[in-house]
């Protein structure tokens, strides 16, 4: 709707000539222009005349300068994050990708990122893996199997879970979930130890695993709310047609629903993607921080560039610093481009794009 | 004639009875129980584990009885679909049971310490073997963090939606939305990371003897950019949702553009905007990692946010969980009901104000 034309001043520039006043005037002021050498043209007089710096222009020049202030802090976020790295990158000893290890505040500093960014990836990933199926079930049930009396308060639940503060679940994760976890973990180490990913000897508990299901909850909400956004809005004439040619339910879902939704629940999911590669505290509350690279999900352990930073932060001098914000660039540099994909995404197909966002 | 007899003995003529061939319910809990019964069986028969396998299992193979059994009766179309039914809602059950627990444990371990001493007192002097000590001054900072930050980020997304509603046009308004969006996802410690180095690091020397210095504006600044997306685009929306005559008839009276933005399209949208600042506000109170790093986490009270180092709430969740103290987990637990308490609030009234405000129906 905002796309009211801006005659207003255009008018108000035609009737320049015929308004000589040295100062503006206010509208219904200029009725008696008495004062004047030549009265207006019709009614013109009772225009503001248009000024080069009245409070239209000042105003303007307000809102874009806020609109602006966007573009200003995404690039004065890099460039800052950049001026503290590269100093500490330059002091780093090792290649800063692909070393394995983290002693930034030491003499001789060597630090390298692969650790980091692997534990990121893989705590994210098995996120996603647990809560997207889950996420979506919740999602066509609230759309479409629930009954209303149902749906709207669980729907509302569902937000006020993505409200819940990440250092509550990070506490409940560390406190309640490790023992479940623990105790699952060393099931599975017994029966299916021959997966690499479930062997090892022990001790279990502080987790890939553990972080990762933390995160999934988290994850949940946001995909969630997102994904039965965009399955409301199938039209409904795609659904009745389904249903008239004789579909049961599930068909309907798989070929009026799922199709129309494709391109929204995969928005949702790098969206909930780009949170979970973000999220520092309920991760350096529930891994186990060590620097290895290993794909074995149930032993203690794992690590990712949020949580290093928590957890480093804090005997950090300035080198340590340096090398902090050098790995909090890399995390910018992927979620920037995990949520630019989701928003092009999303932008493509329009009709989401003022829900789903 | 034969119809109005049915019709005139009670039964309805419903698409649930015209339909021949149905699972009837009897069998359908027969298959449940069969197939608890079996997976119980196995579990329990060779020990493999406990009743959480057992749930699995039974699940399991009731879906595999429920898809032979439904399937000689209903078909196998019917039968799929049954499935996917079942499916959907252990879905919705498996994700319930976290989300209990997690509310459970904070109510049930945070009453401990929901005392009048925990809300009056600070860490200050507070040792490992005291199981006194409160969060009165991380209350504190978070309303102060939270308060400046609201300041700062309203007036400065509430103009930048002005301008992508009222102004924005062509390419650079729409690279400015794009981006907005884009930074509603920037994780908070890279916020947090952002003001350590531009404000703590490089600004905050000038005015400090040439040290770096921790502070709760600085804090106030990282939420600041947390908040600012978030505040742009619920404003935009609200803004897009007044009606275009209302615009109009302020212009046909003569009214300039700039005061018809604030008479009248600002007050039609206010609680939408309201809405929007109150679920950014909630958000911003619960964020952790970019108090941690800014901030400084001073254990006593400090009512100037301009110097010297202030707690927040969930940076005091944080502290306590990692102390050693036998007596940290119960401040921590109680702590976190706090801020989860003040979030939901302040989140719910959103969403009520939101349900009431006539605009968004």
């Amino acid at each position: 709707m905002g796309d009211n034309p801006s005659s207003r001043s255009e008018n108000a520039t035609a009737s320049d000539s015929g308004v000589t006043g040295r100062h503006t005037r206010g509208a219904g002021t200029g009725v008696s222009p008495s004062s004047h050498d030549e009265p207006p043209f019709g009614g013109g007089g009772a225009l503001p005349k248009k000024t080069r710096f009245g409070m239209e222009a000042g105003f303007k020049g307000l809102s874009v300068a806020a609109g602006a202030m966007v573009l200003v802090i995404i690039v004065a976020i890099a460039i800052f994050l950049i001026s503290k790295a590269v100093p500490a990158i330059r002091a780093d000893n090792e290649n800063f990708l692909t070393f394995n290890q983290w002693f930034p505040n030491e003499t001789e500093p060597r630090f390298g990122i692969a650790v980091l960014a692997f534990g990121t990836v893989l705590t994210s990933i098995i996120a996603l893996l647990v809560a997207v199926p889950i996420a979506l079930g919740i999602a066509l049930f609230l759309s479409h199997y629930a009954p209303k009396r149902l749906a709207t308060p669980l729907g509302f639940v569902i937000d006020l879970l993505a409200a819940v503060p990440s250092v509550v679940f990070g506490l409940w994760g560390r406190d309640v979930f490790m023992e479940p976890v623990r105790e699952f973990s060393g099931w599975l180490n017994k029966y299916f130890s021959w997966i690499p990913i479930f062997g090892g000897d022990g001790p279990f508990g502080r987790s890939v695993l553990l972080g990762s299901l933390v995160l999934a909850i988290m994850v949940l909400p946001i995909v969630t709310s997102l994904s039965r956004e965009v399955f409301r809005q199938t039209p409904g004439m795609n659904e009745e047609a389904a249903l008239a040619l004789g579909a049961t339910k599930w068909e309907m879902i798989r070929t009026a629903v799922l199709p129309y939704g494709k391109p929204g629940v995969i928005a949702a999911v790098m969206l909930g993607l780009g949170r979970a590669l973000g999220e520092t505290i309920a991760l350096a509350m529930t891994l186990g921080i060590v620097f290895n690279i290993s794909f074995n999900i149930i032993e203690n352990g794992g690590n990712s560039i949020a949580a290093n930073i928590a957890n480093a932060f804090g005997e950090a001098n300035e080198t340590g610093r340096g090398a902090l914000i050098a790995s909090g660039l890399v995390l910018f540099a992927i979620t920037l481009v995990v949520n630019m994909a989701a928003r092009a995404i999303i932008y493509r197909r329009r009709e989401f794009r003022d829900s789903a966002a | 004639m034969s119809l109005l007899d049915r019709e005139a003995s009670g039964v309805v003529m419903t698409p649930d009875n015209i339909r021949t061939k149905r699972l009837p319910v009897a069998v359908n809990l027969g298959v449940a129980v069969a197939g608890l019964a079996i997976a119980a069986a196995i579990v329990y028969g060779f020990g493999i584990g406990n009743y959480v396998l057992v749930a699995v299992l039974g699940v399991i193979f009731y879906l595999i009885g429920l898809q032979i059994v439904a399937g000689r009766i209903e078909g196998p179309r019917t039968a799929l679909d049954r499935m996917w039914k079942t499916l959907i809602y252990a879905a919705c059950l498996l994700a319930i049971l976290p989300l209990a627990s997690v509310v459970w444990t904070l109510v049930s371990k945070g009453v401990e310490r929901l005392d009048g001493n925990f809300f009056s007192t600070s860490m200050n002097n507070i040792g490992a073997r005291d199981p006194e000590g409160g969060a009165y001054h991380a209350i504190i900072g978070t309303l102060e963090q939270v308060g400046i930050a609201t300041l700062i980020a309203v007036p400065l997304g509430v103009l930048g939606a002005i301008y992508l509603v009222e102004y924005g046009r062509g390419r650079f308004a729409n690279t400015v939305r794009f981006f907005v969006d884009v930074m509603t996802g920037i994780p908070s410690i890279v916020a947090g990371l952002f003001i350590l180095s531009f404000w703590v690091l490089i600004v905050s020397p000038w005015f400090n003897n040439g040290t770096p210095r921790f502070s709760g504006f600085a804090a106030s600044l990282a939420l600041t950019v947390l908040m600012l997306p978030t505040i742009v685009r619920s404003t935009e929306e609200m803004l897009r949702l007044v009606p275009g005559p209302l615009r109009e008839g302020a212009y046909a009276l003569g009214v300039p553009k700039w005061k018809t933005i604030l008479q009248v399209v600002l007050p039609t949208a206010l609680p939408g905007i309201v809405t929007g600042v109150m679920l950014a506000v909630a958000r911003a109170a619960g964020e952790t990692a970019p108090v941690l790093l800014v901030a400084g986490g001073a254990a006593s009270i400090n009512f100037n946010p301009f110097e010297g180092g202030q707690q927040s709430l969930a940076l005091f969740v944080y502290q306590q969980a990692g102390d050693a103290s036998r007596y940290a987990p119960a401040r921590a637990w109680t702590a976190a009901l706090t801020l989860v308490a003040i979030v939901l609030i302040l989140t719910i009234a959103a969403k009520l104000l939101a349900r009431r405000n006539s605009l968004s129906k």
